[in-house]
């Protein structure tokens, strides 16, 4: 038998997460926003999300298989990638369009920059900002949200447009905001689904509460500073989902917890100059691109201190 | 169970895993195996020059004869375990991966104690090495680094501390922990010995809180002696390493290019104090070793007293042998186990245990993308970032190693552990070390 005995390098166990389990949580976490999108928006949600989901995959698949890389679809990665672009649109979007973005998140911003580990931006953020650039008039355009339900072929605004146009007399109130009763992005609108996904992906380690806690704080400290209600400036746009979803994309955020505070707190701080200083009421996901492109410089510049190191 | 035992002192605690213990052998006393009919007894089971062979084919040997030695500094003494007849002085390659010098003796069952061994007469601290040196002890907790050496100061002052190692954090082993509940009187009596000739004040046991009848048992026996502390430490992998023991008894940073005793503590392994204690008492060398054969592949796990020189196959032949083929065997435990190509290796000093596994429970894992998760970060007790050291290694950038400090790693496989990705991160340390190391 001594032939057959397995030599290997230590160490001989590993723990159980794997990149899919990681990304299965991640989809997991994303549930509760979903149903709630579908109990508001309609079933339109449901169907948004499955396209945008479906060809996110088929284009990791078709990319990879032109660039003779490894099939990564099991991974999961690319279907949150797909799920979270959903999120990030209008309910009534059209799904040609939706194609599009998926096309833009996958192929060009992960897949030419060399597949999952290695896209310099957080693909889904980096397709939402394309869309909106290149179909301005649907990506901002609302459906009306009355009674608990959006009405077919009404449209309205946002809040955070609401208060960028001084017209606050319409603002939903706290508690509908709180429970996602509100014009908005299909996944950003209930707060409540989005903390307990954010809170499933702390305690399941998947995240450390850093980068959520930092984001979200800083907007509310800034809040104060600019003499903004920081309820609506929380609830009333897309921080929630990008401070827990987005933000902490592994990638493109910092490794270290203390790169990950600056990374947290320069969103919050960009996101909060483009909401009051501005001309466009929303900036959570310009924050996260931007900050996503200094990543590299945080990771080269904050670094953890060995233990016992010695300065040379 | 006593009062609630409050881990490092409620102190903060550096990072590392929390690995599955699999202390399935707690409470196997250890069994003294028969003596095997062949034993093959390395001449080169320490850190340091191999030993010259004292005896020649065709002599008889008794149990705890001396058949080995070196004129160097650093080495250590080898004992005969077993009477009988020296067959051949051969070479083959033992676990420890080296092709040394092996005395083979065929055993003659009688265990005839050889007249040299006597307890030694130890007045003062130079009596007190020399007995080390006789003894032929080495490091028991793995390293094999020779005790006479560890033990040696120049200057007595520098150290006021002793850290006995007692964390036992590698899943599956058990025989510290025996020590502990067996032998805490020949360990109370090794610590004494090393407090009275190295004029050492303060003593630290370090032991993992999933110990906590050792700790209950030798808290009450140290009660009326304040020089002494037990320390329950968290039990989370790697507190036995030895800086993170030395940070988390007593708060001392032995810091990048220092030995332990720069920062004033010396180590040492538990199942090693309590061997000084019984070479005091009986003056019998280091010829046998307890050790934890364990492993989904073992018919019955338990912990051995083995000789040293018998081979791993009589020793699990003595636990019912194996259940199934085994896929894998571990010399030691299995964050950073080696593992072994044969089974007919010989038992060395500083082997502590033998782990078997079947096939269903030696899973390949596919190296997949790094996607910059920061787990190995976080779990690195050194406080490394091997995702960066792995990227910095690709690049062949050296200078970018020597900033991120990959000397200091300590190879105790936590980023590998944590790692989604199944990459071999440990492997690319130990390579990038090797990298930047001066050219010899």
């Amino acid at each position: 038998m001594s032939n057959k005995l397995i030599v290997s390098a230590s160490p001989h166990v590993r723990d159980n997460a794997t990149t899919s389990t990681i990304m299965r949580d991640v989809l997991i976490a994303l549930t509760p926003a979903l149903i709630a999108a579908t109990i508001i928006f309609g079933f339109r949600a449901l169907l948004l999300t499955a396209v945008c989901i479906a060809s996110c995959v088929l284009f990791e698949y078709a990319a990879e298989r032109i660039l003779g890389r490894t099939n990564t679809i099991s991974d999961l990665s690319a279907a949150v990638t797909g799920m979270i672009l959903a999120f990030n649109l209008p309910v009534q979007f059209p799904l040609w369009m939706a194609i599009i973005g998926s096309f833009f998140a996958i192929v060009v911003v992960k897949q030419l920059f060399g597949g999952i580990g290695n896209n310099f931006a957080n693909p889904a953020i980096a397709a939402r900002i394309f869309l909106l650039l290149s179909f301005s008039q649907p990506m901002t355009t609302w459906l009306q949200v009355e009674n608990g339900r959006a009405i077919e072929g009404v449209f309205g605004a946002t809040p955070l447009a609401l208060i960028s146009t001084g017209n606050t007399a319409n603002l939903p109130s706290i508690m509908e905001m709180f429970l996602g009763v509100r014009g908005g992005s299909m996944g950003e609108t209930c707060a409540l689904a989005l903390i307990i996904g954010g809170i499933y992906l702390i305690y399941r380690k998947v995240i450390t509460i850093t980068i959520p806690l930092s984001f979200i704080g800083g907007v509310l400290v800034l809040s104060f500073l600019f003499g903004v209600n920081p309820v609506y400036e929380l609830l009333g746009g897309g921080l929630l989902l990008g401070a827990f979803f987005m933000a902490t994309d592994y990638t493109t955020s910092p490794i270290t917890e203390k790169g990950k505070l600056i990374f947290g707190l320069g969103c919050a701080l960009i996101t909060m100059v483009i909401r009051v200083f501005g001309s466009y009421p929303e900036g959570v996901s310009y924050s996260i691109l931007l900050m996503n492109i200094i990543t590299p410089h945080i990771n080269r510049m904050v670094r953890n201190k060995a233990f016992g190191g010695v300065q040379q | 169970m006593g009062a609630k035992i409050v881990s490092n002192n409620g102190k903060k605690t550096l990072p590392g895993v929390h690995v599955p213990h699999h202390k399935n052998t707690n409470d196997s006393v250890p069994q003294v195996m028969p003596v095997p009919d062949k034993v093959y007894i390395s001449l080169h089971m320490h850190m340091g020059a191999p030993c010259e062979p004292l005896v020649k084919k065709g002599d008889y040997v008794k149990v705890g004869q001396l058949i080995g030695s070196s004129q160097a500094f650093m080495s250590a003494r080898t004992h005969s375990s077993v009477s009988g007849t020296v067959e051949a002085i051969t070479t083959m390659t033992t676990s420890i991966g080296n092709t040394d010098q092996v005395v083979v003796i065929a055993t003659d069952g009688k265990q005839e104690v050889s007249e040299e061994v006597q307890p030694p007469v130890v007045t003062n601290y130079q009596e007190f090495l020399d007995a080390l040196k006789c003894s032929g002890l080495v490091g028991l907790g793995g390293a094999g680094f020779p005790a006479h050496v560890k033990f040696n100061l120049k200057d007595l002052n520098a150290v006021d501390t002793l850290v006995i190692n007692a964390a036992e954090c590698e899943p599956y082993i058990t025989t510290d922990l025996r020590t502990m509940l067996d032998k805490s009187d020949m360990l109370m009596k090794g610590i004494k010995a090393v407090q009275n000739f190295m004029d050492i004040h303060k003593v630290y046991i370090g032991i993992e809180d999933n110990k906590q009848d050792a700790i209950e048992k030798l808290r009450k026996e140290t009660e009326n002696d304040s020089t002494i502390e037990i320390v329950a430490l968290k039990a989370m992998y790697p507190k036995g390493a030895e800086k993170v023991i030395a940070y988390e008894t007593c708060g001392r940073v032995i810091k990048e290019g220092q030995l332990p005793f720069q920062a004033g503590v010396i180590i040492s392994n538990v199942t090693s104090m309590a061997f000084i204690g019984e070479y005091l008492t009986n003056g019998m060398p280091l010829i046998t070793k307890t050790l934890t054969i364990d492993g989904s592949a073992i018919k019955e796990p338990k912990n051995v007293v083995a000789p040293i020189g018998a081979t791993f196959k009589d020793i699990v032949d003595f636990c019912g042998g194996f259940t199934e083929e085994p896929a894998k065997v571990l010399m030691g435990g299995p964050m950073m186990g080696t593992p072994l190509y044969d089974i007919s290796y010989p038992l060395v000093k500083n082997n502590n245990a033998m782990l078997a596994f079947t096939k269903a429970d030696v899973p390949h894992w596919e190296e997949t993308a790094c996607i910059r998760c920061g787990r190995c970060v976080r779990a690195c007790p050194m406080g490394l970032m091997p995702s960066l050291i792995e990227t910095a290694f690709k690049m062949k950038d050296t200078d970018e190693l020597k900033a991120l400090k990959v000397n200091l790693c300590i190879e105790c496989g936590c980023c590998s552990y944590v790692c989604p990705a199944k990459r071999q991160l440990v492997v690319t340390n130990k390579l990038s070390k090797r990298l930047i190391a001066p050219k010899k």
